[in-house]
């Protein structure tokens, strides 16, 4: 194990309190909705935000332990960090941005220099080793910082909403390659993200954190098919559904009863694809079962498919294509029956 | 509005105008390299020299502290830095005298035990113009500091910069335009420092008479020679402010 966490945090009316541990290699993606804590986080992990409890070990060295009165500084922890808006020292070129913490570290400038372009080869970037961060692309600036952070070879690789600042159309360039150099890194690494893409492309394994507080964690499939609370299951675009089992059937709080199509007792959830829920104009007959009338309450075009949320007895949300949207006649307010599958429910324990 | 605003723009520059057309151009070099006035040269540039660099290295630390820590008394200590620049400067001179003087407060365990002496001395008129022109620096740089993101030393501090390296290789760097002006601004008001300076340290030719005192002692005997002196003064307030303007002047008001 190389990071092994208890981050305790406590900052004014906010309290954060998760566990987490990165294995050697390892790509950890917190994801959370703002406010959560993630960012609190990285700060902590860094060095930035001393804990109020708990303790932070990276790879058997004791960073921060308020209990024991040990408190590593930032500049003496092996870590590296990437902030959100890169941060890159706007006075300096990009050569010397990545060689600066070589220098910090004690090589020489001549030493650093050369290896810092080194790092500025690898990224592509070997051309503008003279520019300033203002000369630079966003996607540019993003590799300049990747390389400034992993210049210093860290243990420990934290990396705060990497590609919030960059356009959608150079995304999935860096996007690329980030999980290239991530590859080639042999430390642990944390990634805080509010994106799920950039989790699934780039993240062994996935930690959910709400509130300052750890809701789920595992491994992208197990969080993307079995999410645990509504965030989750709106980052993962799943209709979530809570109720109580009765054999094949399922209570939800506002009296519904869905059927399943197996037996469950107690307080479960239930995940349903929006591309599963079918949408009629008039009741429709013989199975499906699960039927119930509903209003529409938005209608979002995305590309090729048609979001609907519903309004109703159940909330839910629909993904249609765009013909069946004219076919169907919705607009907002009108009345409209959704179906869905008993086979198409994912039951799963609320606390398994 | 307009008519009220041509007769204060009229105020502001007849009397620069009035020393521009009243000077003897013809003696203006012979009135500028009179004793009197080559020493009060030579002094001032010295003195408000040294109390630039002075307030440089006693200010700095103090505006970093004000701008970057959180401590119980914050606001009083920097009222108590920018009181200098609201007191009269000749109240300035006489706490200085009170303080610094043979008699007082420091400068009596001062001459007692080392033998050093303000009041008649160049050191007492650099630390007269220090006292009166810091809070420019200090506030200046404060408010520089205090607009530059932190989170860029806290970048530093992440590639493992020290408290040092960092101030030196990022902060320093990113707060130059405003530095530069608070230098500016420091330097200027030393030079011209009147009050404090004949209160505390006296008028003393060549040791403690800096230009604004040599012009107002020549203006009684010789004024060819205080208007000379004058328009040296306002040349170097013109390079100044020359100097000063876009992007450092722009610093201090963001």
């Amino acid at each position: 194990m190389s990071l092994g966490a208890e981050v305790h945090v406590v900052i004014g009316a906010f309290e954060e309190h998760l566990q987490l541990e990165v294995a050697e290699g390892e790509v950890l993606a917190v994801l959370g909705p703002n406010g959560s804590g993630k960012s609190t986080l990285l700060r902590a992990l860094a060095g930035l935000r001393p804990l109020t409890a708990g303790r932070i070990v990276l790879d058997g060295v004791v960073l921060d332990d308020p209990a024991a009165g040990v408190l590593v500084p930032p500049e003496r922890r092996p870590c590296g960090m990437v902030f959100q808006d890169y941060l890159l020292f706007p006075h300096l070129t990009a050569l010397a941005n990545v060689a600066f913490g070589l220098r910090s570290r004690g090589a020489s400038k001549s030493e650093a220099n050369r290896r810092a372009l080194v790092w500025l080869d690898r990224m592509d970037l070997g051309e503008r080793a003279g520019s300033r961060p203002g000369q630079l692309s966003g996607g540019q600036a993003q590799r300049v910082a990747m390389a400034r952070a992993l210049a210093t070879e860290p243990r420990l690789l934290l990396l705060d909403e990497p590609m919030a600042a960059l356009d959608a159309g150079v995304r999935g360039s860096v996007r690329h390659q980030l999980r290239r150099n991530l590859a080639e890194f042999s430390g642990s690494c944390v990634m805080v993200t509010h994106d799920p893409l950039d989790a699934a492309a780039i993240a062994d394994r996935l930690v959910i954190v709400e509130a300052g507080a750890v809701v789920q964690q595992g491994t992208m499939e197990e969080v993307t098919t079995r999410p645990r609370t509504g965030y989750v299951a709106e980052l993962m675009g799943l209709n979530l559904l809570r109720g109580v089992g009765r054999g094949r059937s399922l209570a939800l709080a506002d009296g519904t009863t869905l059927e399943t199509a197996s037996a469950w007792s107690g307080d479960v959830l239930a995940a349903i694809a929006p591309r599963d829920v079918a949408l009629y104009v008039d009741r429709p007959d013989g199975s499906p079962r699960n039927t119930w009338p509903a209003r529409v309450a938005e209608v979002h075009l995305m590309g090729d498919r048609v979001r609907v949320l519903l309004d109703g007895p159940v909330r839910l949300t629909a993904e249609i294509t765009p013909a069946a949207l004219s076919q169907l006649g919705l607009t907002e307010g009108a009345p409209v029956w959704a179906s869905v599958k008993a086979t198409q429910i994912d039951v799963y324990d609320e606390t398994s | 509005m307009v008519a009220v605003a041509t007769v204060t723009v009229a105020f502001l520059a007849i009397p620069l105008v009035g020393l521009v057309t009243k000077a003897s151009w013809s003696t203006l070099w012979t009135d500028l390299t009179t004793p009197i006035a080559i020493d009060a040269l030579k002094l001032s540039l010295v003195c408000s020299l040294w109390a630039t660099g002075l307030s440089l290295v006693l200010g700095l630390p103090l505006a970093w502290v004000l701008a970057r820590t959180r401590f119980p008394g914050r606001d009083l200590v920097r009222a108590l830095t920018i009181l200098p620049m609201v007191l009269p400067p000749v109240v300035g001179g006489v706490a200085l005298l009170l303080a610094f003087g043979r008699d007082g407060l420091v400068g009596r365990p001062l001459y007692a035990w080392l033998g050093i002496q303000f009041t008649f001395s160049t050191a007492g008129a650099v630390l007269a113009e220090t006292f009166v022109a810091m809070p420019f620096l200090i506030i200046t740089v404060e408010a520089a500091l205090r607009s530059m993101d932190g989170r860029y030393e806290e970048a530093a501090s992440s590639l493992g910069a020290g408290r040092w390296t960092t101030f030196r290789r990022v902060t320093l760097p990113m707060i130059g335009p405003s530095l530069i002006a608070g230098i500016a601004l420091t330097w200027a008001r030393a030079l011209g420092e009147f009050g404090a300076t004949i209160t505390f340290a006296g008028d003393i030719q060549g040791r403690t008479q800096a230009l604004p005192l040599a012009v107002y002692l020549a203006l009684q005997e010789n004024e060819h020679v205080a208007v000379a002196l004058s328009l040296a003064l306002l040349a170097i307030s013109i390079v100044v402010l020359v100097a000063l303007r876009g992007r450092w002047l722009g610093a201090i008001n963001s």
